[in-house]
């Protein structure tokens, strides 16, 4: 199951953070994260619940990129 | 602007003024020391606090910390020396703040103008109700309904023309700025713009389906496919931030303790403050911003020109392309077989090819088909009697009461009828009337307009060699060969066996040098996959070649090919560039700060004007049209 998602984020590193702190959380398989065309898509791990796990990356990305935004 | 820059220029602007008020206003005292305490605030309190998270958050060296240590270090450097003379750790992060705002002010607009285009995605279809038309969300428009296109709209879902003419403008997709005349009954893609005419359009596909979400869907997973040099930076980025933080802590304690063991003076605040400048240099934005929107350029600029990229890997890869591996047909060629010449006939050469079209009038084979086309006439089945197909060899017919033998050489033994060989490539028909040779027909396939000087500007590039592949015949490949100018070929392929080819051509490729793969993307997707760059060309609404490729070209002009290297080469070298001015200019303040010529402001310069140069620089990538 793959997602797409728009982000906000400023500056090309912090993406990268994002997307490394994304694709931590548990219940995501993959996560790519496309700084030039803000998005970001997401890929489940089976049988997990895309709005737990969500909410879970949203707070993962926020904790090491304060200013990021992900739009659910 | 977005709200979040325009307060940061807010704060900038604020901060600027407390800080020329305390230059100029010399109160000194505690007054003077306020003004800078608020300036410095006012600009720096949200890196403190980031810094002050990372901490917390185990993501201590990032830039934030950088300026954070070297800010207050400046500021504990000043009140250490009671020279209470702020201004610099003041302007240090002012200017670091505006650095900052430019670069995400220029990072946006170019990924706006970059996005704006590549936009081919439609808003809306028109569907008609009750004779008015209502404008729908594509995707909620079910496969085989009708939708109108007026003139000045997008395309919004692949279908077939059921009303109307008109011309289409296809740049957007293949880059190519001559219009397309379509007519009813014709195919038509998304994303194209309607220049003329109303059409009506019954759809082949759901939207999710189109030519549009597939090529939209390939830009955005683009970024999943990292380049070398991209991995490079980030890994960079991750070593580079703390090994320059050890490297000001050494620089700030080992050459006091060393002068103090030898008996100088240790000169603590000059080495403090070296170390310091250090700090302020070490950000790695420059890189870590330029790269990516690079490669995000190069990319843009290639799909605006018809060459789809699947990701930067790819673009590096194809920058190195050192052997190019042709598919013959639908490649190099049409992929369409067409009477090509006629030979020796002792009738008039329309009346031959009449003849023949009318003898092979009830086989479906494609060489009868490319002779009833070259006929072009509706054939009058009753013209025709006594139809004897002998299989491998032709056919033997009566045809308004002469006997015609048409077929090959085998056919002409059997018959004991004397034939001239030919040595055109391509199929020979030899045509015989009432047992007497009358001549020959050559049928072959034909190349494209631009196939040769496609592969001279290959040559002329520096691509080592060209290979042909073909399931053709020997003859016929090595003339196709010899024409347009190609190395090598391997003939009397099966797809199994181009695969083979492939895999011995790829032993031949040394270390950086890479093989790219050409093809129509039927029946190669094995062959497209085991190269080192798949290139699917004339992909316009082809699904397999999109899935196969990792490069795919709009449309099936073999020129595409070494653009599309030149394009790459263009972007790779923008990145090099950019990849060593900076680390240079970077590497030269280091050492600069580090013997004391270079001061906190010239480091701060350096960063920020590295920056904006490479982020320029990286735009460029974008203007690849007269490559």
């Amino acid at each position: 199951m793959k997602k797409t998602y728009g982000i906000e984020v400023d500056c090309a590193n912090c993406a990268n953070l994002m997307e490394e702190a994304a694709g931590r959380t548990e219940g995501v398989k993959s996560a790519i994260v496309n700084f030039m065309t803000q998005k970001m898509i997401v890929e489940f791990a089976e049988g997990s619940d895309e709005k737990a796990v969500m909410k879970e990356v949203l707070r993962n990305c926020k904790k090491v990129e304060e200013d990021c935004e992900i739009y659910l | 602007m977005n709200k979040k820059q325009k307060k940061m220029l807010v704060r900038i602007v604020v901060a600027a003024l407390l800080l020329a008020a305390a230059k100029l206003l010399r109160t000194g005292g505690w007054a003077e020391t306020a003004l800078y305490a608020a300036s410095y605030i006012t600009i720096g309190y949200d890196i403190l606090h980031k810094a002050l998270r990372g901490i917390i958050n185990r993501q201590v060296f990032d830039e934030n910390f950088l300026m954070a240590v070297a800010t207050v270090g400046a500021i504990a450097l000043a009140v250490y020396e009671k020279t209470y003379d702020f201004a610099e750790a003041v302007s240090v992060m002012l200017f670091y703040q505006i650095g900052e705002l430019f670069q995400s002010y220029a990072v946006g607009k170019s990924r706006r103008n970059i996005s704006a285009l590549m936009d081919i995605r439609p808003d809306y279809a028109n569907m008609e109700k009750d004779g008015s038309l209502e404008q729908v969300d594509p995707e909620q428009v079910p496969t085989g309904s009708v939708i109108v296109v007026q003139p000045g709209e997008k395309v919004p879902i692949d279908g077939e023309v059921i009303e109307g003419t008109s011309s289409l403008d296809t740049a957007a997709l293949t880059g190519e700025s001559q219009p397309r005349d379509v007519e009813q009954g014709d195919e038509i893609i998304s994303g194209c713009i309607n220049l003329t005419g109303v059409l009506k359009v019954r759809t082949t596909k759901p939207f999710g389906e189109s030519t549009v979400s597939r090529i939209l869907e390939l830009m955005e997973n683009s970024s999943s496919h990292k380049s070398r040099s991209e991995n490079f930076i980030s890994k960079f980025a991750r070593v580079y931030t703390p090994a320059v933080c050890f490297s000001a802590l050494a620089l700030a304690v080992l050459p006091p303790v060393i002068s103090l063991i030898m008996g100088a003076p240790a000169l603590w605040e000059v080495w403090i403050y070296r170390a310091l400048t250090f700090l302020v240099i070490s950000c790695p934005c420059a890189l870590v911003i330029s790269i990516p929107l690079s490669f995000f350029a190069g990319l843009g600029g290639a799909s605006r020109e018809g060459v789809l990229i699947k990701g930067s890997n790819y673009l590096e890869a194809l920058s190195r392309t050192g052997i190019v591996v042709f598919d013959k047909t639908g490649t190099l060629t049409r992929g369409v077989f067409e009477v090509s010449e006629i030979h020796h006939s002792i009738i008039p050469e329309e009346k031959l090819i009449e003849l023949a079209a009318l003898a092979e009038c009830a086989s479906s084979h494609p060489i009868s088909k490319s002779l009833q086309r070259a006929y072009g006439r509706e054939i009058d089945r009753d013209r025709v009697t006594d139809i004897q197909e002998i299989s491998g060899n032709g056919v033997i017919a009566r045809v308004d009461g002469a006997e015609v033998a048409a077929g090959n050489g085998r056919l002409m033994d059997r018959l004991g009828i004397e034939y001239l060989e030919c040595h055109s490539p391509g199929t020979i028909i030899h045509i015989a009337i009432d047992g007497k040779y009358a001549g020959h027909v050559v049928i072959s396939d034909v190349e494209k307009p631009t196939s040769k000087a496609a592969i001279a500007e290959l040559r002329r590039i520096g691509v080592k060699k060209t290979v042909m592949l073909t399931g053709d015949i020997g003859r016929v490949a090595e003339q196709m060969a010899k024409k347009l100018g190609i190395d090598q070929y391997h003939s009397d392929l099966l797809p199994a066996d181009k695969v083979a080819e492939v895999e011995k051509l790829l032993k031949e490729t040394g270390g950086r040098e890479k093989l790219a793969f050409v093809g129509d993307g039927i029946n190669d997707a094995p062959v497209l996959s085991r190269a080192d760059i798949g290139i699917a060309m004339g992909a316009m609404g082809s699904d397999a070649a999109i899935e196969a490729a990792d490069v795919v070209l709009m449309d099936d002009d073999p020129m595409k090919i070494a653009k599309a290297i030149k394009i790459s080469r263009k972007c790779i070298g923008i990145v090099w560039q950019n990849i060593v001015f900076a680390l240079a200019i970077k590497a030269l303040c280091l050492i600069l700060g580090a013997l004391g010529i270079a001061n906190m402001w010239a480091a701060i310069f350096a960063d920020v004007g590295v920056m904006v140069l490479a982020v320029l620089n990286a735009m460029r990538a974008l203007y690849v049209h007269r490559l």
